[in-house]
């Protein structure tokens, strides 16, 4: 409901501008992810979640205290947490014997669970073992998935959609070139995912474009596809339903070519050509002596006929 | 020779481009899949290099990520450039992949009755200044809220109206038309509300004291008031003369002496329990469902008509409905009064789980 739409309205102008900004919109907000912790989280997975605040900061949401929750059983407990602190994506850590360092990564539309990816955690390195200067917190990453294996299954192409969507980051039109910092770097093989973060070094090469090195920064993990949840087709295309004035505008008669060549369409009035306003060229004015003798000519050439 | 020389210039000047740019380039069978305005590369390579590598693959990952963060940043550092305070920012495109939005898409809100009004008149908003003169203070003050330019409420002083009654307190009378302003704006605002969320409203016929009501409708707005209290009517005493069992009656079987129909209705249960058949009456159910797609079709017609009447520019002032065939479940309070609408058809009480005005409940 719109804050102007609610029965009992928002007292206070700081009141109104909250309800705004949580109302959906046109273009959306940036999406904020919450971190949380089940109930028999273990080091590694509070690490881990602990690391994806730091890459995700300041739109993540790290929640302190173990919450006794099953994600796959139950959701409720998960939208809940969304609808109060305003995330639609969300990471839940978890290990037990049967499923060890487990790890849910999920999102959510209109706060109900989207979809959910279990993921199995391997390997872990984290952000303060490897020791070197890191980049600054809110950069864009860039990112790369490699691997066919991300094209091949329904899975696999949530989970690549799903991951885009988790560590993009706010969505800029310019970017200013020497803050390319770092590089997130996907890679599917043999059934396991290899998420590794590279920071990035421009090295002088002979032309424009430098050439890169690059330097294991932060935290890599080597993931183990579990269970998943996903939304079914109908409920996936509504999420993704573009609203009519975000689609780009079609130009009206402008045509392309096979060539390349760009046609354009222009609609006139009739024209009336004698009335037609052309150049005026002076050295072929007549001039007043020659006029007089074509009219007599004129005339006399009327009065023979007749 | 003058020919060799320069054809020995022009070998060696591409030899150097093409070492200057063996550093930047590399080679890959696919082409990768760029979405600049995500920062987003897809390597459709299958992994050969990686495969033999064994179990710690990081030198192979590295040297794989190298060349693909080097051919993303080739494609970066080819968008246009400009500078901006001592630094250069490429311009991203738009983001080409798509990615479902975390709310569904705001929904057009129905126009209020005062801007249905205002569009047919042609009525558009006016211009105000921030700042009035006000004399009494003799300075530029706000047009409404604290240390407004004229403040009714600060007045110390009000002069009788030649036609008032010299008793009355003008003060409290000035009060009290502010609270029934306020009121009425409230009102209003909830029924514009209502009609946005297509909420039946509680009728208000007969509530309002006029001088002629009926007495069906004096017992109506009786029973109204008399069940408007916080514990919906339980502690109320009954008036003397009120008329009893306006409700429904319950009606209950004795408790003893007609065994005969007792032991049918028992002997009933048990054979419907017991059948495996179900208990499907063919001839109700298709009519039960004939009539909500009866329903459904009016209600959608109804939206069609409503949809064009609005694009030709014509509003129906107050949004006048024909009522549809009588909402089952919904309790009706009297006769609709004036301009209120009655919902679509089916709307009040067949809805399964009830329906939240904000979005569909998914399971």
């Amino acid at each position: 409901m719109d804050a102007l739409d609610r029965v009992v309205k928002p007292k206070t102008k700081r009141a109104k501008r909250f309800l705004e900004k949580r109302e959906p919109k046109l273009n959306e907000n940036i999406k904020n992810a919450m971190l949380i912790k089940g109930g028999n989280a273990n080091a590694t997975v509070t690490q881990v979640l602990k690391d994806v605040y730091a890459l995700k900061k300041p739109y993540s949401v790290l929640y302190k205290k173990k919450n006794i929750t099953r994600p796959f059983e139950d959701q409720t407990s998960l939208e809940f947490f969304s609808k109060k602190s305003d995330c639609s994506l969300f990471m839940f850590g978890s290990h037990n014997k049967k499923r060890p360092n487990n790890l849910v990564i999920g999102r959510m539309y209109d706060y109900h669970v989207l979809d959910m990816i279990e993921l199995g955690i391997e390997n872990f390195v984290s952000l303060k073992d490897i020791k070197n200067s890191k980049c600054p917190e809110g950069t864009k990453p860039m990112l790369i998935f490699a691997g066919d294996d991300f094209d091949v299954t329904e899975d696999y192409r949530r989970l690549k959609s799903l991951l885009i969507d988790f560590f993009r980051g706010p969505a800029v039109s310019n970017i200013r070139l020497a803050g390319l910092e770092y590089v997130l770097h996907f890679t599917a093989l043999n059934g396991k995912i290899y998420f590794r973060s590279y920071k990035l070094l421009l090295k002088k090469s002979g032309c424009r474009t430098p050439r890169i090195e690059l330097e294991e920064m932060g935290p890599s993990l080597d993931l183990v596809l579990r269970r998943t949840h996903l939304a079914s087709d109908d409920l996936y295309k509504l999420s993704m339903k573009m609203p009519k004035a975000l689609k780009p505008k079609k130009k009206k008669n402008i045509s392309h070519d096979t060539f390349g060549t760009t046609y354009g369409r222009i609609h006139m009035q009739k024209q009336d050509l004698s009335k037609l306003q052309t150049r005026k060229m002076k050295g072929l004015k007549k001039r007043p002596a020659e006029r007089i003798t074509e009219d007599q000519e004129k005339k006399s050439k009327r009065i023979k006929k007749n | 020779m003058e020919d060799q020389s320069v054809e020995k210039l022009l070998a060696k000047a591409e030899q150097d481009e093409a070492e200057k740019l063996q550093r930047i380039t590399v080679l890959k069978e696919l082409e990768l899949e760029f979405d600049l305005g995500n920062l987003l590369a897809s390597d459709r390579n299958p992994p050969t290099g990686l495969r033999c590598a064994g179990p710690t693959p990081e030198a192979e990952l590295r040297a794989l990520a190298r060349d693909n963060t080097q051919l993303l940043i080739n494609q970066l550092w080819q968008l246009p450039t400009e500078r901006v305070e001592e630094a250069i920012v490429a311009r991203l495109p738009e983001p080409t992949t798509r990615l479902p939005r975390e709310k569904p898409l705001p929904r057009p809100r129905p126009l209020t009755r005062w801007q249905q009004f205002a569009r047919l008149k042609g009525i558009r908003p006016k211009k105000k200044t921030n700042l009035v003169w006000d004399e009494v203070s003799g300075q530029w003050r706000r047009r409404w809220g604290y240390q407004r330019a004229r403040d009714d409420t600060k007045e110390w002083l009000i002069e009788v109206p030649g036609n008032a009654d010299p008793l009355e307190d003008q003060f409290a009378k000035r009060i009290q038309a502010k609270k029934e302003r306020v009121a009425k704006n409230e009102l209003n605002r909830l029924r514009n509300l209502a009609r946005a969320h297509k909420m039946q409203l509680p009728s208000a016929a007969g509530l309002h004291p006029t001088g002629h009501q009926s007495k069906e409708e004096l017992g109506r707005a009786m029973q109204v008031a008399k069940v408007s209290t916080a514990s919906v009517g339980r502690f109320q005493e009954r008036l003397p003369r009120a008329p009893r069992g306006s409700g429904k009656k319950r009606k209950f079987q004795p408790l003893f002496g007609y065994f005969a129909a007792e032991q049918k209705n028992q002997l009933e249960l048990l054979r419907v329990m017991y059948s495996k058949k179900a208990q499907l009456d063919v001839m109700r159910a298709t009519n039960k469902q004939m009539r909500e797609d009866d329903q459904e079709e009016a209600a959608k017609r109804r939206k069609m008509s409503q949809k064009a009447k609005r694009k030709g520019g014509r509003q129906g002032l107050g949004g006048k409905r024909k009522g549809g065939p009588p909402s089952q479940g919904g309790k009706r309070k009297g006769g609709l009064g004036g301009k209120m609408n009655s919902g679509p058809p089916g709307f009040g009480g067949k809805r399964k789980g009830g329906q939240r005005p904000g979005g569909k409940r998914r399971k």
